[in-house]
């Protein structure tokens, strides 16, 4: 199992630990990620927000760097996942848009090139059961709450994750280690991430609500595979308390970072320490 | 509930600008409503999505592209997601939001408009975003400095943040892509 890796620019700020985390579990796993040499930034939701052909445009060059490597490119930040797949649609439904992205990057790009998040390559590629088999700890019955949030999922004919309204591939991978995943009504909710520096309010109070669900439902951790998510949902629960009163103390790890654990990989490699709520719940159910 | 809009500029209407810029059709819009319910700010906005639709069926002008909606949208995606039209209302949005740029009228609370501008210089530069220099380079432009920073020297403690810029991206490729977008002029 070969791809082509789009870390994205989170990876080397942000969200270093679901880039290490991936890099961690790809490794123990044997799946065989490749750096794509070069890789430019995929313009995120300030390029969308500016102009139509420079959103298909930046995400393009990437793409045309995979098809060179002869490879499908696997990314496992759900925003750069939205855009590399919009791009794809745009450049296979839209020629204008096609005609304009091929005047920027002075190539043609024909839209061709698979893109899938880590998340689809654990479940769908590798396998549930050889998962089972690869799992040193168990979970022990954990309780999880799954959160996609928006770019995974939306819009369905654009990324073609999962069921949009109800998905289930990060509970079978929870499922798979152990662990409990919970039937709870937010996960496909929206945690205002897009708005987090220019309308904090908003980000809080959405992943307020979130946050409060997954508490409801009896949740000992959140798990997400989106950078933004886990920023609205782990960091600013410092901000619920000051806006809302109320101490939230949620664990909100990468999915990549909860199989780690259950691979017996250590919590450092997996930049466990880098989260802003400890995950005390978790090391209890694996008995660290 | 009656909606009031202002009679439009002479030329071609915003409708058929947006329409044509998204590559959408309005005219199968019947008011369901289902984007407005699932949308996560409608509670917060004056006019929400099925709203905006009914505007610019009618015949709205330009007061709509400073319509609170145009830069508290969330591009989560979920009006497009549950329309039974598949009406893509997240690409009419960002074709207001291209439309009122280019007009001068994009100056929302928050300004979203400024941090795009300073989250793409950066991607300029270094062919990838640099954190660090945006949220800076944006506090600046606001005059929020103070805003989160309590929390950055934990972030910095635990590698929450990169300090140094990006390296190993192909810059020219970038510097290449937004010359000859800004070369085309307005993208449709």
């Amino acid at each position: 199992m070969k791809y082509a890796y789009y870390p994205g620019c989170s990876a080397h700020s942000t969200a270093r630990d679901m880039h290490e985390s991936c890099l961690a579990v790809a490794k123990e796993l044997g799946i065989e990620l490749q750096e794509i040499k070069g890789w430019t930034c995929c313009g995120a939701s300030a390029a969308h927000q500016t102009d139509r052909a420079l959103a298909a445009s930046l995400p393009a060059a990437n793409l045309l760097l995979a098809k060179e490597m002869g490879l499908d490119m696997v990314v496992n930040c759900a925003a750069c996942y939205n855009r590399s797949k919009s791009a794809n649609y745009e450049v296979v439904n839209y020629p204008a848009i096609r005609e304009k992205v091929t005047a920027a990057l002075g190539q043609n790009y024909d839209g061709s090139v698979a893109v899938r998040h880590f998340v689809e390559v654990l479940s769908q590629d590798f396998g549930l059961t050889k998962l089972k088999k690869a799992v040193k700890q168990s979970l022990n019955g954990l309780k999880v709450a799954c959160y996609y949030g928006c770019y995974l999922l939306r819009p369905p004919e654009v990324t073609g994750f999962d069921n949009p309204e109800n998905p289930t591939l990060m509970e079978n991978l929870v499922e798979a280690v152990g662990g409990e995943s919970l039937e709870w009504p937010g996960k496909v909710e929206c945690c205002g991430g897009a708005l987090n520096l220019t309308r904090t309010d908003i980000t809080v109070a959405l992943s307020a609500t979130i946050i409060e669900m997954a508490e409801d439902a009896g949740a000992g951790c959140i798990v997400t595979a989106c950078p933004m998510c886990q920023t609205s949902l782990d960091l600013r629960q410092q901000d619920m308390k000051k806006i809302h009163g109320k101490t939230y103390n949620m664990p909100v790890l990468y999915i990549t970072q909860l199989l780690g654990l259950c691979l017996g990989i250590s919590p450092k490699a997996l930049g466990i320490n880098r989260l802003m709520v400890p995950p005390k719940a978790v090391f209890q159910a694996l008995k660290f | 509930m009656t909606i009031r809009i202002k009679k439009q500029s002479p030329g071609k209407s915003l409708r058929s600008v947006v329409e044509q810029r998204a590559e959408v059709d309005l005219s199968s819009c019947y008011q369901c409503k289902k984007c407005s319910i699932g949308c996560p700010v409608t509670g917060l906005v004056i006019s929400p999505p099925a709203e905006i639709i009914r505007r610019l069926q009618l015949g709205a002008g330009d007061e709509l592209l400073q319509t609170d909606l145009v830069w508290t949208c969330l591009s989560c995606e979920t009006c497009y997601a549950r329309c039974p039209n598949e009406i893509n209302f997240a690409g009419i949005i960002d074709a207001l939001r291209a439309v009122s740029l280019e007009k001068g009228l994009a100056k929302p609370k928050g300004n979203s408009p400024l941090f795009n501008r300073r989250f793409l210089d950066t991607v300029k530069s270094y062919g990838r975003a640099y954190d660090l220099q945006m949220i800076v380079a944006y506090k600046l432009g606001t005059g929020k400095l103070m805003d989160d920073m309590e929390k950055f020297p934990e972030m910095l403690k635990k590698g929450k943040i990169a300090v140094l810029p990006p390296s190993g991206a192909d810059k020219s490729k970038v510097k290449r892509i937004f010359a000859a977008i800004k070369s085309k002029g307005k993208s449709r």
